[in-house]
């Protein structure tokens, strides 16, 4: 795998640890009783988030999904929008609508908002794909997916018909071991998750979702391909969910020696130390970084928590478009 | 001018709906349509696409694998992106087999992140004609009960293609039910050029003054038939409703204060149909108008069956809306 530019590596550095810092404050609130319904934690998805996010160019679209807070961070989307919706307060990307990071699509940033239904966002996205090509436009879009996900009938139609339809779409399999308490030995009686394109004729590769220069290069590679009118691929990132599903979820059923494992290979330190050691940047810098997230996320939360709440009289707003 | 030379034309029920496709597909470069086995020179199951992939090209009259979950989506993905698919599910009783594209995701998305969802289903619907459990259904109810999602079913040519141009042109996932019974049976005067009919806005099939019939689809011929039936001892009053949401409650409810007595009648079975919302509706409306109770027909609480008399017992009929009236003038 070749370096990318130190430039971009410091860039990703950046957008992982704003992440990790949104997602350890919104864990803080919760366990304080300041959240509203439920959060999902982030920890251990940070390099596959940021490192296909920042891939992308402005025109193509992405639908993220719920441990890809990352990827929103990095469209622009603002932790000020992103945590006044964590709230249901009326300044929310939804406006009170939806909840945590579900529903959290704005077009003008070409981000795809997500539902329950997780693998939903395959064929969705699958079809601004395919509106490229309908007027024929060099732009790609990309979603994400979990192990989970990669079970469901809609998840193998949409690879089947991407396939067909020879879409420029990109499709990332977070593979993070458990999809709510199922382990991947009960999902599915392969080794390789990424086994499951081969049957769709797409194209696809397994690479260490821990490790954003690899998720990066390997993004990049399918997104130059499906730009270059080569069609659709799907890649899985290994990694580990190093937190239950919901903050409510302590995640019991996973066992201890799992988690040191991948605790041992943290997507951030992995990375920061990549930067120390090519002498990139020292930890004095990775202190004021570290700073400087804390201050953009206690900013987003003063906002949301003044922020009002959405007007009772406002419910039926909004269903239909004009 | 001669209007029968420049403003209609004598159509079928589903040249109506062709018609209304190629109109559409002419007008605006973000229409196409997709399917399965729509394109080519076979044209569709029921050939109502014939012919536009020779006008418009493959890339506008799209062929697509079995797989409904994925094809409702990506016209889901299209639409976010401006464009504006018309799928044809072949048969409306399979439509449930891509539910979760239809009712989860493109229904709640204006409401949740304000992105408009400009689609169309054609889904071929109801039965009479010998096809079984599973290719005779009439499922609207479903969809008039999720909200995020329009509803129409046209009873005439005329509105075959005015609906569907209204349809096309809306920004709101639209279910258009289309009645197959009706596809070569009807014929009828179609505007020419791109004149809509508003969704929301029912019709008076035919004026009367002692009792209402509420209806849709292939039972306004059902409920004409049974109006001829019933005169002229008893003047009966249509309503087309033309579209099942959003219900025209006010033209339901005036006619029904003018009457006085209203029988609701769908092919669809009974049990919580849409007939079910409009009875009691009045209930509460036209209350004080009623003199007699809300008579409902519809099909019976059983899977379409498919022999010629098992069927005749399931489907109702005009003579189960001439009972109804009977019941309701003699109250």
């Amino acid at each position: 795998m070749t370096r990318l530019p130190d430039d971009l590596n410091i860039d990703l550095h950046y957008w992982m640890r704003l992440t990790r810092t949104m997602d350890d404050q919104l864990v803080n609130l919760w366990k304080q009783g300041r959240g509203v319904g439920t959060t999902f934690n982030q920890r251990g998805h940070e390099a596959i988030s940021v490192g296909a996010g920042m891939v992308l160019a402005p025109d193509d679209v992405v639908a993220p999904m719920h441990r890809d807070l990352g990827c929103y961070l990095v469209r622009g989307m603002t932790p000020r929008r992103l945590m006044a919706n964590q709230l249901g307060r009326a300044t929310g990307v939804t406006r009170g609508r939806d909840a945590n990071l579900h529903g959290c699509g704005d077009l003008s940033l070409n981000l795809i908002g997500f539902i329950s239904h997780l693998p939903q966002s395959m064929p969705v996205a699958l079809g601004a794909a395919m509106s490229f090509s309908y007027r024929s436009e060099p732009r790609v879009a990309l979603t994400f997916a979990g192990d989970g996900s990669s079970c469901a009938g809609v998840f193998h139609e949409s690879l089947n018909l991407a396939a067909v339809q020879r879409a420029p779409f990109v499709v990332i399999v977070e593979n993070n071991q458990y999809a709510y308490s199922t382990p991947l030995h009960q999902q599915m009686a392969i080794d390789r998750l990424a086994d499951r394109a081969t049957g769709h004729g797409v194209e696809s590769r397994t690479v260490d979702g821990n490790d954003v220069e690899e998720v990066y290069r390997s993004v990049e590679a399918a997104v130059g391909k499906a730009r270059d009118g080569g069609g659709p691929t799907l890649i899985e990132a290994r990694t580990m969910r190093m937190l239950g599903h919901a903050i409510h979820d302590g995640a019991e059923y996973v066992p201890q020696a799992l988690l040191d494992e991948w605790g041992a290979r943290d997507p951030l330190v992995i990375h920061e130390k990549r930067l120390t050691s090519r002498r990139l940047v020292d930890h004095e810098y990775l202190a004021r970084v570290t700073e400087k997230c804390r201050e953009i996320v206690a900013d987003a939360v003063e906002f949301a928590e003044s922020s009002e709440w959405p007007d009772p009289r406002t419910v039926s707003d909004g269903v239909y478009a004009a | 001018m001669d209007s029968n030379r420049t403003g209609t034309r004598t159509m079928t029920y589903i040249e109506a709906i062709t018609d209304g496709l190629r109109t559409e597909m002419r007008r605006d470069p973000d229409v196409l349509v997709m399917g399965e086995d729509i394109g080519g020179e076979f044209g569709g199951a029921f050939k109502a696409t014939k012919g536009l992939e020779a006008e418009f090209g493959a890339r506008r009259v799209m062929n697509t694998p079995m797989t409904e979950l994925a094809f409702i989506g990506a016209a889901t993905g299209m639409g976010l992106m401006g464009l504006r698919p018309v799928i044809e599910v072949q048969f409306a009783d399979f439509i449930s087999t891509g539910f979760d594209s239809i009712v989860q995701y493109a229904a709640t998305t204006h409401y949740r992140w304000q992105a408009a969802v400009p689609w169309v289903i054609r889904a071929p619907a109801d039965g009479g004609i010998r096809s079984g459990p599973f290719h005779s259904q009439n499922p609207e109810a479903w969809f008039v009960h999720t909200p995020g999602l329009k509803v129409v079913a046209p009873a005439t040519p005329s509105d075959a293609k005015g609906l569907l141009l209204a349809a096309i042109r809306d920004n709101n996932p639209v279910i258009y039910f289309e009645s197959k019974p009706l596809y070569r049976s009807l014929r009828g005067e179609v505007p020419r050029g791109d004149r809509a009919t508003p969704i929301g806005r029912a019709r008076i099939a035919r004026e009367g003054h002692h009792v209402t019939v509420i209806t849709y689809g292939e039972m306004v011929r059902q409920a004409l038939l049974a109006a001829d039936g019933m005169a002229p001892e008893v003047d009966v009053e249509v309503i087309d409703l033309r579209t099942l949401k959003p219900l025209d409650r006010d033209t339901i409810t005036a006619s029904v204060c003018k009457t006085g007595r209203a029988v609701v009648a769908h092919a669809a079975n009974r049990l919580a149909g849409v007939g079910a919302e409009i009875a009691a509706d009045l209930g509460q409306t036209a209350f004080e108008y009623l003199d007699a109770p809300i008579h409902r027909v519809g099909g019976l609480d059983v899977p379409v069956p498919f022999s010629p008399p098992l069927e005749d017992a399931y489907r109702p009929g005009a003579d189960d809306i001439m009972a109804a009236i009977r019941e309701t003038v003699a109250y």
